[in-house]
């Protein structure tokens, strides 16, 4: 398994992502600067890590959207390879139109920075194979738009067609108001896109992969896009 | 010939403008009254050299689809006048 970490200007998760990915998965892990055009022969996985880029100007993750590696990353899942964006990196997927809605302030106008728990709402992904469904898992969260929204009958169809693999819930499962840090609609904190290759989530499971940091839930994601890649072979 | 583009960006209605709500409470808590809803946009001026409306006009649009309105979330309208 390849794997690369895009680092855009104001980037600042992405050393955790590349620690994580060289700790859990076997292969080779690589930074890649924004201005690349091209991604490293055969990349199985590309994340797009956490931060600031292009210091949130415009609109989060609205200029890395435009970076010319993002040409590169787009015909990669386009060939259906994987992509990651954590936290800033679902924004850039966003606003990439490579994952569908869009994030917006938090509802408690707060930049919100603390542990919660999300919920695996299907294994049936190459991010959560290794899970088990609707297991509980405890991911920090560091945003300050992380509102997940989409128009009310786009979200039917993600929920129809089993695109929502994350949703924030208490330590039980249970899914609640209060639960829902950000105000997200549907407590929706990861989606992919149709086709299941491409997943973008706000929680940082990079930052739960290290005892040491206070908790190992995330390390289930890194052996599952492993497993998945072993199993399905390279596309 | 100059032209100058004043383009207003706002949140379409039905998305949650949280920063026109916190702005909007503070403007009760200071005494305003029969404030109905309150809204924050964006404002972006530029300054064009392009010799003619059409192709200023059509430069405008294309900014404006290809970054500056997310047109899930957002719309815009502009002014163009000649400088």
């Amino acid at each position: 398994m390849r794997s690369a970490v895009v680092i855009f200007p104001g980037s600042n998760c992405d050393q955790d992502v590349l620690r994580a990915l060289r700790e859990h998965t076997r292969g080779v892990v690589e930074p890649v600067w924004h201005a690349n055009e091209n991604l490293p022969k055969d990349t199985d996985l590309v994340v797009l890590p956490g931060g600031f880029s292009y210091g949130d100007y415009l609109r989060p993750g609205a200029m890395a959207a435009r970076s010319p590696i993002m040409k590169a990353v787009k015909e990669h899942a386009a060939r259906g390879r994987y992509v990651l964006g954590i936290c800033n990196g679902f924004q850039v997927l966003t606003e990439a139109h490579l994952l569908p809605g869009a994030l917006l302030p938090n509802k408690s106008l707060s930049f919100i920075c603390r542990p919660c728990h999300v919920r695996v709402e299907t294994t049936g992904s190459p991010f959560t194979s290794r899970y088990s469904r609707h297991k509980v898992l405890q991911f920090p969260i560091a945003h300050h738009e992380g509102l997940y929204f989409l128009p009310d009958k786009e979200l039917e169809e993600l929920e129809k067609n089993g695109q929502i693999i994350f949703r924030y819930v208490d330590s039980r499962g249970a899914l609640s108001e209060e639960s829902n840090p950000n105000g997200s609609k549907d407590n929706i904190a990861g989606i992919a896109n149709a086709e299941r290759n491409v997943l973008g989530l706000m929680p940082h499971p990079e930052r739960a992969s290290d005892p040491a940091l206070g908790g190992i839930d995330g390390i289930g994601m890194w052996h599952s896009i492993q497993s998945w890649i072993e199993e399905k072979g390279r596309k | 010939m100059s032209f100058h583009a004043e383009i207003i960006i706002t949140l379409k209605e039905g998305v949650l403008d949280t920063a026109g709500k916190a702005v909007s409470l503070s403007l009760r808590h200071l005494g305003h009254q029969g404030i109905r809803e309150l809204r924050i946009g964006r404002v972006v001026h530029v300054n064009l050299d392009i010799p003619e409306e059409k192709a200023a006009r059509a430069t405008v649009e294309t900014m404006c689809s290809d970054l500056l309105v997310n047109d899930l979330i957002e719309e815009y309208r502009y002014t163009l006048e000649k400088i």
